[in-house]
This record gives structure tokens, sequence and C-alpha cells, in this order.
């Protein structure tokens, strides 16, 4: 697939602060692309300047091989389905999607044709003559693709578009925008801060923070092989161990030694370990590679939450077997379950689970009660 | 008791407000002079009124100032509360915000006279040996000043509240940002940019400080008329063209607030449909 937009070096500054730091990313045609990241770390800026919102302070941004970093938005064959939807109140949903088109000054007939072909896709057939303020939030949402696609862009920008919705609709939304995406093959930049949304929709996935880009992969790549120790904890669950790398597939970490399958690292070089919770098999203590003591167990309906207390360092297992509170337990992890990376800014900021659940409301209650 | 209280200040209120205007209305209808009696019913000083061709030519001046100042004044005043939301300086937006406010603050009788010596400069230094000759301009644009700020503090919150986002949902769409304006921020402030220029016509039309120190000869407003005739005795034909005046501004009043009540019913109905 070709590169179809390409960020050489970009950086934006609001009031001195540095929002996004010379990026490099390139998007292919045809692919759904997602940008993932805690809310302020630039994604949406990326986004706006993709769609020509914004000016980048620095570097240059191409499309189709031309640059187009000074090209106003409205010259961009690239359309934008906004946060808030930005439907035009004064306007029905007909004249709502039919607006690019009226613009183009193309004839009664094709519109017409366009719009409700367009309305079919998005499910909203019969809709054409309803104000769009007596829409749902769903709704909404679909008029607001509608209009963006009617043009037929190269590319579209979403901006967080399902956060407004709530759950059982937004997983509706997240399988139909899919759907629309691969029907109509265009490309697809998906801006996110929920991980779930990113890797169950996406091609390919930018993990962002603080400005910059953090991993680039595809949803499994992201998940299995977490570059740094922000990466692993934005992405799912994990425990987040120091350990040192005797040699090649041999890491040790809480006081034990283990396989793994990693390598290429130099000789007790100081490394992050990644241990994901369902990787942990509960087994008894003398059978185990680490031993613990059980802090606290959660049903969470298809598995138990464990936090164990490893020499100080508190885990959490997600099994489907029932342990007791209190209770001593051996921990078996397999080479596969190991995953090594290097040591970077974020090493030790995430993966500790001791500030969790309920020891966190304790532990509040205990101030609390300090205080009276 | 606290209720018929309420209701007894409620009416005296309104009376106090409207009973001046509802006798004005009455003799007006009067077949003869007199203030004190009302002795018949009768069309006289309508009559009078439409044969009064002083009276008639104030009326017609009056109307084409109100109507050419408001729309002007509505025009200056979109485009300045949309320059002023555009300006990216707290500080020159907050500086040109009071500027744009102290025509309003000011007293007329300042604001009279400071144009009056205003024109007077101008027709000095532009050698013009007829003040009459630009004194229609002179007022137009005396009108549009002092209007300029109610149609700016109308329009401006409406621009603030609907935001840059359906702006930039234009732009994106593939509008210019002058289509962007016209075909989407326009329609959708529109009922501010109309209340203003509502408010910017009434304003012209009672208007009467002002004018007293500009209007040149050959230029009379109603009100610059009505009051030249109380320096003698006023006549019940005068009382008629201020029922004509205030029927029409009556009228012009329900009109907006019935459109605006029936533009905000079905947002209601939504609302309330929401909440449940």
């Amino acid at each position: 697939m070709a590169k179809l937009i390409e960020l050489k070096g970009i950086s934006k500054s609001y009031d001195g602060e540095k929002v996004i730091d010379s990026m490099n990313l390139y998007i292919r045609d045809g692919e759904f692309i997602t940008l993932l990241g805690p809310s302020g770390c630039g994604k949406t800026t990326t986004l706006r300047i993709i769609g020509g919102f914004e000016m980048a302070d620095e570097g240059s941004l191409y499309f189709d091989g031309t640059e187009i970093s000074d090209v106003p938005a409205y010259k961009r064959h690239i359309n934008t389905v906004f946060q808030k939807y930005a439907l035009f109140p004064h306007l029905n949903v007909y004249e709502n999607i039919a607006f690019p088109l009226r613009l183009k000054k193309t004839s009664e007939e094709d519109i017409k044709r366009r719009v409700t072909d367009m309305l079919k896709m998005v499910a909203l057939s019969g809709f054409e003559n309803k104000s769009v303020s007596t829409l749902s939030g769903g709704q909404q949402q679909r008029v607001a693709i509608a209009r963006a696609l009617i043009s037929h862009p190269k590319v579209l920008l979403l901006d967080e578009p399902l956060g407004a919705l709530d759950l059982k609709l937004r997983k509706d939304m997240q399988n139909e925008l899919k759907t629309i995406q691969q029907a109509i093959g265009i490309t697809f930049v998906y801006v996110t801060h929920d991980q779930e949304e990113a890797l169950s929709m996406s091609d390919t996935v930018v993990v962002m923070a603080d400005g910059e880009i953090q991993q680039i992969g595809t949803p499994t790549d992201i998940y299995n092989e977490p570059k740094n120790a922000f990466v692993a904890d934005f992405i799912g669950e994990s425990n987040i161990i120091d350990g040192v790398m005797l040699e090649d597939k041999r890491v040790r970490f809480s006081s034990h030694t283990f396989e793994c399958v990693d390598g290429g690292y130099d000789k007790n070089e100081q490394v992050d370990v990644v241990v994901r919770p369902e990787d942990v098999d509960v087994v008894a203590p003398e059978a185990g590679m680490l031993t613990g003591k059980v802090t606290s167990v959660t049903f969470k309906g298809v598995h138990y939450e464990i936090i164990v207390d490893i020499k100080g360092f508190k885990w959490m297992i997600q099994s489907t077997d029932y342990v007791e509170p209190e209770a001593t337990i051996g921990l078996f992890i397999e080479p596969e379950a190991i995953h090594v990376m290097k040591k970077s800014k974020y090493s030790g900021k995430f993966g500790d689970y001791s500030s969790f659940s309920d020891e966190l409301d304790q532990l509040s209650d205990v101030d609390t009660a300090e205080e009276f | 008791m606290k209720k018929y209280a309420s209701r007894i200040y409620v009416c005296l209120i309104f009376a106090i407000l409207y009973i001046p205007i509802l006798t004005l209305i009455l003799f007006s209808f009067n077949n003869t002079e007199s203030t004190a009696n009302f002795t018949g019913f009768s069309f006289e000083w309508y009559i009078k009124l439409f044969s009064d061709e002083s009276a008639f030519l104030a009326l017609r001046n009056t109307l084409i100032l109100a109507v050419s100042s408001a729309v002007i004044s509505t025009v200056i005043g979109t485009a300045a509360a949309e320059g002023i939301y555009r300006m990216k300086s707290k500080w020159l937006k907050g500086a040109i915000n009071s500027v744009t406010n102290i025509p309003m603050m000011n007293p007329d009788i300042v604001t009279g006279v400071s144009f009056m010596l205003f024109f007077a400069a101008v027709v000095a230094l532009l050698g013009i040996e007829d003040y009459d000759s630009i004194g229609f301009w002179a007022m137009l644009i005396a009108h549009t000043t002092f209007c300029l700020p109610y149609v700016i503090l109308s329009v401006l919150p409406r621009i603030n509240e609907l935001g840059e986002s359906l702006t930039e949902a234009a732009l994106d769409l593939g509008c210019t940002p002058a289509q962007a304006f016209f075909k989407v921020k326009l329609p959708n402030i529109m009922p501010g940019v109309l209340s203003g220029m509502v408010m910017a016509f009434t304003l012209s039309l009672d208007d009467f400080v002002i004018s007293y120190f500009v209007s040149p000869s050959n230029f009379q407003t109603l009100p610059l008329l009505i009051y030249s005739m109380t320096k003698k005795t006023v006549k019940p034909d005068m009382y008629a063209l201020s029922t004509i005046i205030i029927v029409s501004v009556f009228t012009l009043l329900i009109i907006s607030n019935l459109k605006s009540a029936r533009k905000s019913a079905p947002d209601r109905r939504r609302k309330a449909g929401k909440v449940k």
C-alpha cells in the first residue's frame, strides 16, 4: 500500500508548551489507523494538523506525494467527523448530507441519488426531512459520517466520534465503522483514548504520550510486544517488574531466573519485564516459580482479579479459579508470557498494583479517619 | 394576602405605564380639541393628520432614516462582532469592546453635541456652503453610529455561543471561509442579527436628542416635529400620529416575539422528551 499521508518532523506548541514534538508518521492508502493515547498526548492536535485546522510550527505534511502544509482545510481531500458531530442545526438531515454536493453545484438528481444511497449505508433511510436536533446521539453520528463521506474524500478523520455514546451503542458503531471503512476502502484516521476500541478496529495503532509517538504497530504487536512501560500499561493490564537480562533468553526478576524468548540485550542490562495478568498460572506454593500472599480477590465475571504481594511488589493475576484472600499461592510463568523491554523514561511509573482497588479504599479510609 | 398585594402591585405598575398611552389613544379619537372631556368619537384628527403635509414628510423621513440606519448598522455591527470574535489578543478584544460600548454609555446629549461639532468641522474643512446638502448623510452617520453598539451587543453573544465547530465543519466540507460564514454561521446567528436590527430600528425611530443637534433644516424627523409643535399647543392630530406609531411599534414587537416563541417551542419539546 502506498503512503497517502506523511508527517515529517511536525512540531506544534501552544503558549510555549510543546504539544507535538518532531513527529514522523506515514499513513498508507486504505488503512484504518488509530492514534491512541491519554488526553493531552497530542493526538487530537495531530488530527487537526492533518485536517488543516491547525498549522504546524515546524515540519511538513505530504498528501499523495505533494506538500500540503500550507493548503487550507477546504482545499484538502480530507473530511472529518467531529467529536460533537457539528451538524448544521439550520438544515435537515437531507440538506446536511447534501451540503458538500451543493457547494460543488452537483445536479439535483445526482444529489438525490447519492444522498439516498448514503442514508441507506448508514441505516437512516426515511430520516431525510427530520431536523438534526431531534435525532439521538447515534443517529447524529451517522449523519455526520454520511456528510463526511458523500464527497468521496480520500481520507476520513474521526475525532473520538464515539465518545458521547453509551457502551452498547458504541460497540455497535465500532463494528459499523469498520464495515463502512472496508466497504468503501478509504483511509480512516481515528483518534481515541479507548484502547479496546483501538485494538478492535484498527489495522495500525499509533500509541502517543507527551506529544511523542511511543509505538506504531498492528494491534497484536502493540499488545504482545509493547516497546516500553507506558505502552504496556496503557494497552491492557500489565505487571511491569524491574529485571536484569543475564544473557539471551534468560532474565532475572523477583529473585528468580526465568527462561524467556527475548534476546539482543547487553549482558546484565537493566530491563523492564512485562507479564500480562492472564498469562500467569496459579499453582501450589511448592510448584511455583514465585510465591506470594493474596491480598485481594475481586470477581469480574469471566475471571477473578487477584492481587498478590510478591516481595513487596503487587502483581495482578487474572484466573478463573478462586483463591482465598490471605492464602499463599505459587505462580507459574511460561517463557512466552515474559516480555522484556528496554528501560525508558516511563520505567518505574507504571505496572505496580500496590495502590489498587480495595487497598486504595482502605488507605483513604485511614486518611479520613485520622483527619477527624 | 401576599398574593393579593403582589397582584395589586403589578396592576399598579401596568396602570402607571399604560394609562397615559391609553388616554392618548382615546383622545386621538375625540371630536373636539378638548383634552379634558371626551365629547364624542370621530376620525377627525386622523383625517387632519393625513392632510397635513409636514407631518407626513416627517414620518417619511423618520422611516427612511430608521430603515437605512438599521440596515447599515446591522451589516457593520455583525461584521464587527465577527471581527471581535476572531481577535486573538484578549487585551485588544477587551479594548475594542469597551470602545464600541462608549456611544451606548455616553449620555445622548454629549453624543449629540459632539456630532454637531464634528459635522460643523467637516463642513468647515471641506468648504461646504450649505449644511443642508449633507444633512441627511450626517443624520444617517449619527444614527448608524449610536445603533452600532446595540447590534454588536446582540450579535456577539450568539457568535460566542455558536463557537468554532460549525465553521470548521463547513471549511472541512469544502466551503471557502466566506461561504462558511454566509451558508453556516449567518443562518445560525440570525436571531441575534434580527433582534439587533429591530433594536436599531426602534432606537433610530424615537431618537430625539442626537437628531436635535445634527438635523439640518430640510430634514425633520417625527420626534423633532412633535417637539417643535409642543412649543405651541399640541393639537390632537399629534395624538393621532402618536397612536399610529404606538400601534406599529407594538405590532412589530408582537410579530418578533411570536416568531421567537414559535422557534423555541420545538426545542422545549425536545428537552422535555430527553428528561424522561
